[in-house]
């Protein structure tokens, strides 16, 4: 754990080293909001909710987390320093984990920043504060696994634009099957205990829960297992492809 | 403290390290020599457990590589080739990761740290963005890097690459100077640098050791540059 902890530290400190965070942050805040009050239309809507808002989480993520997974471990192969890295007495687990939640952390301090919009809408009514409080936790969860994601397929490549494209599509994937219309496609030809797990699988089913105000723990638990498999394939990827 | 069990790495069809052993104790440093491809960062690589090999292994101070990296990785210091670093750092935030990473106590870790950096030069760059520096400077933050636990034993994949000749007197002076208790090896094609600080010469080509002596032992066979030449394309005769 100790080890995790550097990795971490050095890790996020990285983060705001360079102009990168600066950037991912604001244009996260600026899509997020714009869209919200536009795409969203939550004037429109005169509700006094955040499911606007919370709506756009998975879409949103689909292009920004991607953008922080790929240069996980494609730049340590690029700079070489993965040599450095692997040689020094650490596990491979520990570095996994220390760049994970660094990345996370960085997340959640993105997703902090959106407080305002939470204000704004106890300001203008009487919104259920919590289930905007479950929400902006699973939204945490969900990036969370994006993430877990990205970095493990990050492990496979050195150039960054690669990392990024896989990372997109197989959260996209992740996605897309527990979208509507693609579910109603394969629901219609495969069985439905079939069809069911395999919506089972998708983020969208399950933030969509979440979001709804359904507190299910088994909702949060998906979230934390995803993470969990995809932070052991990564360790499995670095420590077996490191020299390559 | 450093031994080296018939480390083979084959590449597909290509046998970039092919049976190579031997050993380095207490007190040697051991100039590792071959011309560009023949090997040596391969078996470096191997020797630090970031390689995985074909077969054999390495054995630092009693810990097998393979079997127990851990215990062999909080043994040695390494120079990756090339001189890896955090470009994004400056060498006072890298150094401090280093020493947090290797252990060194909090209260130890100022004093160590300044330590090294007065001997490798790196004083007036310490709040520097690493890749802002020349490559001079970054081999010598590399260099710190791998002495900053005082290790038994050193591996240092070409440290004089890059530097000017000043900078290079100062390295070898280094070396010299932190040879008397502990195993060093370091690899270069730069012959001059076996005879100014090694106690012993292994040249490989081709993955395999072909002279393994001592510095005078290679100079009785005539001038450096001859006997490199006629023992590593010797060699490549011989296999073609």
């Amino acid at each position: 754990m100790r080890n995790t902890l550097i990795i971490m530290k050095r890790e996020l400190g990285g983060y705001f080293a360079t102009p990168v965070a600066y950037v991912f942050i604001v244009v996260f805040l600026v899509l997020s909001g714009v869209l919200t009050f536009y795409l969203g239309g939550l004037y429109e809507s005169e509700q006094a909710s955040l499911q606007s808002f919370f709506g756009l989480h998975p879409w949103l993520y689909l292009f920004l987390i991607p953008a922080i997974s790929m240069r996980l471990w494609a730049e340590e192969r690029k700079q070489g320093t993965i040599e450095l890295l692997m040689t020094l007495p650490l596990k491979a687990g520990e570095v996994v984990f220390g760049k994970f939640l660094a990345a996370w952390i960085f997340c959640g301090i993105a997703l902090a920043l959106t407080t305002p919009t939470w204000i704004t809408i106890n300001y203008l009514g009487k919104p259920d504060n919590g289930v905007i409080l479950a929400s902006y936790l699973g939204s945490f969860l969900m990036a969370g696994g994006y993430l877990a994601i990205g970095a493990a397929l990050s492990a496979i490549s050195k150039n960054q634009v690669i990392a990024f494209i896989l990372g997109l599509v197989a959260c996209l994937l992740f996605m897309l099957i527990g979208y509507p219309p693609v579910r109603a496609f394969y629901s219609g030809v495969l069985p439905p205990a079939v069809a069911a797990t395999i919506s089972d699988f998708s983020f969208l089913t399950h933030w969509d829960a979440i979001t709804r105000g359904v507190i299910d723990a088994r909702d949060f638990l998906f979230f934390a297992s995803l993470i969990a498999v995809a932070m052991f394939a990564n360790a499995v990827v670095v420590d077996a492809k490191k020299a390559d | 403290m450093l031994e080296i069990r018939n480390l083979t790495k084959h590449f597909g069809p290509l046998k970039a390290v092919d049976g190579i052993s031997f050993r380095v104790d207490r007190g040697e440093v051991l100039g590792f020599l071959g011309p560009n491809g023949a090997g040596k960062s391969t078996t470096m690589k191997m020797a630090t457990g970031f390689l995985t090999p074909t077969s054999g292994t390495a054995v630092i101070c009693g810990h097998d590589v393979q079997q127990d990296p851990l215990g062999a990785k909080n043994k040695f210091g390494y120079l990756p080739e090339g001189a890896p670093a955090y470009p994004d750092m400056t060498p006072a935030g890298f150094l401090e990761f280093i020493a947090e990473v290797r252990r060194i106590p909090t209260e130890r870790r100022k004093a160590r740290v300044e330590e090294v950096v007065r001997l490798v030069h790196l004083e007036n760059v310490m709040h520097q963005r690493i890749e802002t520096l020349s490559k001079g400077f970054k081999r010598r933050v590399g260099l710190a890097q791998a002495v900053l636990h005082d290790p038994e034993v050193l591996i240092l994949d070409e440290p004089t690459d890059g530097l000017d000749p000043n900078q290079k007197h100062e390295v070898r002076t280094l070396i010299q100077r932190m040879s008397q208790n502990k195993a060093i090896v370091l690899s270069t094609h730069i012959l001059e640098e076996v005879e100014a600080v090694c106690t012993r010469a292994i040249i490989i080509a081709r993955g395999k050791v072909l002279f393994d002596g001592t510095p005078a032992e290679l100079a009785d066979r005539g001038p450096l540059d001859d006997v490199f030449r006629r023992i590593t394309t010797g060699a490549q005769t011989a296999l073609s």
